[in-house]
């Protein structure tokens, strides 16, 4: 059983929730929970009751460009999940909640910060065998205001990293070790998304997202554990800029998260082009 | 195309997009694994479904008149996408010779899930429909 999100030393415990505060939760009009998935089939397949549905790919990518919504496209989810800027926004999803920080991440560019996720996410939910309904919940919707996109704090371009490689910063590889060798262009048992190079940037260091966790729940691991993996095991200092990556940016969202708010990393940024941009891109440095 | 699983993909173009997700859980709801009789786990890596991130398998029994029967294991319990997709291969599919199966084409995935389907994902599921019509294939060349 997991320690108490409270007793496990994070520099920003605020940012994660247990399935009990969830649960104790899901009823605040306050609290607006969304679960964000892979399949897309799984919110309607049952979710916690109350929950929201936000796809990553239908309404939080521009539907044209690979880029994000706009302020407008921001303002029109929160509003159709009835969420005012009071509203605390409580993520989870599948895959040990790769989407649910993708989400939340999505969420901090444009300035939402009343956000969490939910520690173990969905499979955490069903092992507890808790309540699940297919009921689409209705808010009512509202009018939220919110900032341009800024996307400087939070999300790095090839043009960043390239920057950050001449000042030799830290930069984490979250993809598995095969993938890091270049000796498969993706995760085992996926697809492949096209990358037609394989490896990794240069001066990476491979920290694959799952270190992050405990296997058995997908709750996130103390402090402690976290740091010996980080800043000893691979020499990351919290006070350096530090970029994440992974194939389209939603395992590093994860490491991002754990980073962010669980470590206290002062300057961490997610690289969402990662490998289906870099290892596509003519002539740039690849190391194997 | 079968002529079942055409119907169905023109019953799913007349739906809308809550109509169409709402079919697809009724499918995955009806989703029946492969029976013992068939294979056990750990199931062989010979029928695993390539690229498809569930952990699917598939096989197909040869009947003597040479119709298959389709059977599907779905490791992943979140893979609902894949058990809905294994629901309809074997409801429209199964019963019939082995050569009209393998007559599909993997892209009936973007016909049935249009919305409910991301790159990654869509890949997957088309390896599904390659598989099976993989399996299909060989059984329709199998004479014995």
């Amino acid at each position: 059983m997991a320690t108490p999100i409270e007793q496990r030393g994070y520099a920003h415990p605020e940012a994660l929730v247990s399935t009990d505060w969830v649960e104790q939760h899901r009823n605040d009009p306050n609290v607006r929970l969304v679960e964000s998935n892979e399949d897309t089939l799984l919110y309607s397949s049952g979710h916690v009751p109350g929950a929201v549905h936000v796809d990553w790919t239908s309404d939080l990518n521009d539907q044209l460009r690979r880029d994000y919504i706009t302020r407008e496209g921001f303002e029109a989810l929160m509003s159709r999940i009835g969420a005012t800027k009071d509203t605390t926004v409580v993520f989870y999803g599948d895959k040990n909640n790769w989407w649910a920080c993708y989400a939340f991440w999505v969420f901090q560019l444009f300035g939402h910060t009343n956000a969490k996720v939910m520690d173990g996410g969905r499979v955490k939910w069903l092992k507890e065998n808790r309540a699940l309904s297919r009921d689409v919940p209705s808010y009512a919707k509202t009018q939220y205001k919110a900032p341009e996109r800024h996307d400087l704090p939070h999300r790095a371009y090839r043009d960043d990293v390239f920057a950050h490689l001449k000042k030799q910063g830290q930069l984490v590889d979250v993809r598995s070790p095969e993938e890091y060798a270049g000796t498969r262009m993706h995760m085992p048992d996926y697809p492949n998304e096209g990358a037609l190079r394989g490896g990794h940037i240069p001066g990476a260091k491979s920290i694959p997202w799952a270190k992050a966790i405990n296997p058995d729940d997908g709750t996130f691991k103390p402090a402690d554990e976290l740091k010996k993996l980080y800043c000893e095991d691979n020499k990351l200092s919290p006070s350096k800029e530090t970029v994440a990556y992974c194939r389209i940016g939603e395992r590093s969202s994860h490491t991002w998260f754990a980073l962010k708010y669980l470590l206290g990393f002062e300057n961490v940024r997610n690289y969402d082009g990662s490998w289906t941009e870099w290892g596509n891109m003519v002539n740039v440095p690849i190391e194997k | 195309m079968p002529d079942k699983l055409q119907q169905l993909i023109d019953t799913f173009q007349m739906f809308d997009p809550a109509d169409r997700t709402s079919m697809l859980l009724s499918y995955a709801d009806q989703f029946k694994e492969v029976p013992a009789s068939i294979a056990t786990r750990p199931f062989p890596k010979s029928h695993q479904i390539p690229q498809c991130e569930s952990d699917a398998y598939a096989w197909a029994q040869r009947h003597r008149d040479g119709t298959l029967k389709l059977y599907f294991a779905v490791e992943n319990p979140s893979g609902i996408s894949a058990k809905a997709l294994a629901a309809i291969l074997d409801k429209t599919l199964s019963g019939l010779p082995a050569s009209e199966i393998a007559t599909i084409n993997a892209d009936i995935v973007e016909k049935l899930f249009r919305q409910n389907i991301s790159m990654g994902k869509g890949i997957g599921l088309m390896s599904m429909v390659q598989a099976v019509q993989a399996l299909a294939k060989a059984a329709s060349q199998d004479k014995s």
